[in-house]
């Protein structure tokens, strides 16, 4: 425990305008970055995630608050000052230099040698496979080039911590799977603590160690990708990351019942109003008389290649959707308007306050 | 082959009323100057046709009245010194005082901009001359600027401005601030911000961010200002005479000089055609300095 977080932000506010009109662009946020993780930002536009990200950067100072590196408190440094890089999302390259000049310019500013800033250039180029394009100017590159020659850029310095703000947004869905594994393999080899912003749920998942799932200025919940998509702390997390079915219901001593009729067993979670979340996935078709299934009735089949999405009524007209996988021949053996009975797995059945 | 033959004449036709403009505008009038320096002077005004290099001569050289010695026109060159030297001072304090003002006005909201460029070109519609006689009016011995000061108790007795060479810069570089402003502004306009942001990240001083980043990249403004700022200066002949008096002459005084009181149109005609070749020098080496800079040379 001794060890401090790579980077930590303490009860940090930031509001922008003043007096009436004052906007709260971040709420009271803390949260601790350990050292050497894939930590992402995930939210959507307007959360304040960007704004954190600048703060870290230090771009912007905040109201009031403090960040730490390794346990450091750097407030007061500016952005120059501090062992931190930045990968923007515009990319921000020089277009007046080349790849590889643009590569050394941080090395450069800290003045380096010559010789150093040359073997790191090396490196750094090898490292993101652009030796090749190293004399080019930076107008001549792709925008998959252009996104490595700013990795590249960030990460020369060798900085405590890399900062990424949403550098894959302007790419092709494509490059974009890529650069999802280039990032890894390039935070994997280099070891360099990685926080990233994102607004898209899935790269966030597939990419991460930890997310911290963010919206109008506050972080709702932290954790590791598995635990935020199957134990979502609230409605926002639960709906923003992946789809859920909501289900207004009431609890008491373990028993759950849905507004809608039926009876579900539960361990935990708040007493009194709740809402049940279950993911599409988790939701089961069975036999209609089944014992303990809940009625229902099919309203809409959409098939989406990999699976069928099945929407479902229940008894008071509460919309379902289950996810089924499709079988070899693509059809469910299901029609709309048939009755179905609906089982929830086991433990897959989220209770959330109100 | 026969398409683009007839095309090849519509784009004749078509330029033609441009080169006609060109050849008489521009092309004759200097032909003109050209000829009038290899002519000899009349004797009051005017020229003799004959041949005669005669004012080439002069232009370096004087011959001594009575032993026909030839010696260097040291007033002539001192002179040319003087105009290249004044506009290179006047092109700096333009560049020194309209950099931070482009900059100022290229990071104002949008809708503030147009309003402040409007404000730095106001002077600009103003007559040249009554412009300069206003700097006269601040400057002069009885004027606002030492009146003020004596009152103030900062002197005790006016300081002579006014036909000095620091009241020809001062008035020069008030005159044509608007045009290094102007292609300053479009420069900086164009200039990403966010690349400011990215050279602090890496460790940049705001000195190293202004050297490495934003001076080069503005490069093609503070070029395409420095040349309409140091052209014109050169030239200058109101804000000389104006503000620099009798004996403070620039290039363009002296050429006036010839045409009227010096009765030497050849000289005048010469000195003209030498003053249009060092503008020339000067826009090609200028023009070699931005090509290097954007890296489209």
């Amino acid at each position: 425990m001794s060890d401090p977080d790579a980077v930590e932000a303490r009860h940090v506010v930031k509001a922008f305008g003043q007096g009436e009109v004052a906007v709260r662009a971040l709420d009271d946020v803390s949260v601790g970055i350990r050292r050497g993780e894939f930590f992402t930002l995930l939210g959507p536009s307007g959360c304040g995630k960007t704004t954190l990200l600048r703060l870290i950067a230090g771009f912007e100072a905040p109201s009031s608050g403090a960040i730490l590196l390794d346990g450091r408190d750097i407030t007061a440094l500016p952005p120059n000052r501090r062992p931190i890089n930045t990968v923007f999302q515009s990319y921000a390259l020089f277009p007046h230099l080349t790849v590889a000049e643009n590569v050394g310019f941080g090395l450069r500013m800290q003045g380096k040698p010559r010789t150093e800033i040359e073997t790191v250039t090396a490196r750094m180029l090898a490292l993101v496979r652009l030796e090749a394009l190293a004399k080019r100017k930076v107008a001549q590159l792709s925008g998959g080039q252009q996104q490595r020659v700013a990795l590249a850029r960030a990460l020369a310095p060798q900085p405590r911590v890399l900062l990424l703000g949403e550098p894959l947004s302007a790419l092709d869905l494509k490059l974009r799977k890529e650069m999802q594994i280039e990032l890894k393999r390039l935070q994997h080899e280099t070891g360099i603590t990685f926080v990233f912003v994102t607004h898209d749920q899935e790269e966030a998942l597939t990419m991460s160690d930890r997310i911290g799932v963010m919206s109008a200025g506050r972080i709702l919940q932290i954790g590791p990708p598995r635990e935020i998509y199957t134990r979502p702390a609230n409605r926002f997390v639960a709906s923003f990351i992946g789809e859920t079915n909501f289900l207004p219901a009431r609890h008491a001593g373990g028993r759950v019942t849905l507004d809608a009729g039926g009876e579900l067993t539960v361990e935990g979670g708040p007493e009194g109003r709740v809402t049940v979340a279950v993911r599409p996935e988790q939701v089961r078709l069975v036999a209609p008389d089944e014992p303990g299934a809940l009625p229902a009735t099919i309203r809409d089949l959409v098939y989406f290649g990999t699976d069928t999405h099945c929407h479902l009524a229940l008894a008071d007209g509460t919309e379902v959707v289950a996810r089924l996988q499709s079988s070899a021949s693509g059809d469910p053996g299901l029609e709309p308007g048939q009755p179905a009975g609906l089982r929830f797995a086991p433990g897959a059945v989220q209770l959330l306050g109100d | 082959m026969e398409e683009e033959t007839k095309q090849a004449r519509t784009g004749w036709l078509l330029s033609a009323p441009a080169l006609a403009i060109l050849l008489l505008a521009a092309s004759g009038p200097l032909l003109v100057v050209l000829v009038y320096s290899f002519l000899v002077k009349g004797q009051y005004g005017g020229v003799i046709w004959t041949f005669s290099t005669e004012a080439w001569f002069e232009v370096l050289f004087t011959r001594d009245i009575f032993s026909d010695e030839v010696t260097l026109a040291d007033a002539h060159l001192a002179i040319f010194w003087r105009s290249v030297k004044l506009s290179l001072m006047t092109t700096a304090i333009a560049f020194a005082v309209g950099f931070p003002t482009a900059w100022f006005i290229a990071t104002r909201p949008p809708n503030r901009r147009a309003l402040w460029l409007f404000l730095i070109t106001i002077p600009f519609w103003t007559n040249l001359l009554i412009r300069t006689f206003a700097i006269n009016e601040v400057i002069r011995n009885e004027g606002i600027l030492n009146t003020l000061m004596i009152r103030a108790g900062l002197i005790e007795r006016p300081i002579q401005i006014l036909y000095t060479d620091t009241a020809v810069l001062i008035g020069m570089a008030y005159v044509y601030l608007p045009l290094m402003v102007l292609p300053l502004f479009a420069a900086i306009d164009r200039f990403d911000m966010r690349l400011l942001e990215a050279a602090y990240d890496l460790y940049a001083s705001r000195w190293q961010v202004l050297r490495r980043i934003i001076l080069p990249l503005v490069k093609p403004g503070i070029v395409a200002g420095s040349i309409l700022v140091f052209v014109p200066s050169l030239g200058a002949y109101v804000t000389p005479r104006v503000l620099g008096g009798g004996k403070n002459m620039m290039i363009g005084n002296f050429i006036e000089l010839q045409f009227g009181q010096g009765r030497n149109w050849p000289l005048g005609a010469a000195l003209s055609m030498l003053l249009l070749a060092i503008v020339m020098v000067a826009l090609l080496i200028y023009v070699r300095a931005a090509g290097r800079g954007t890296g489209h040379g």
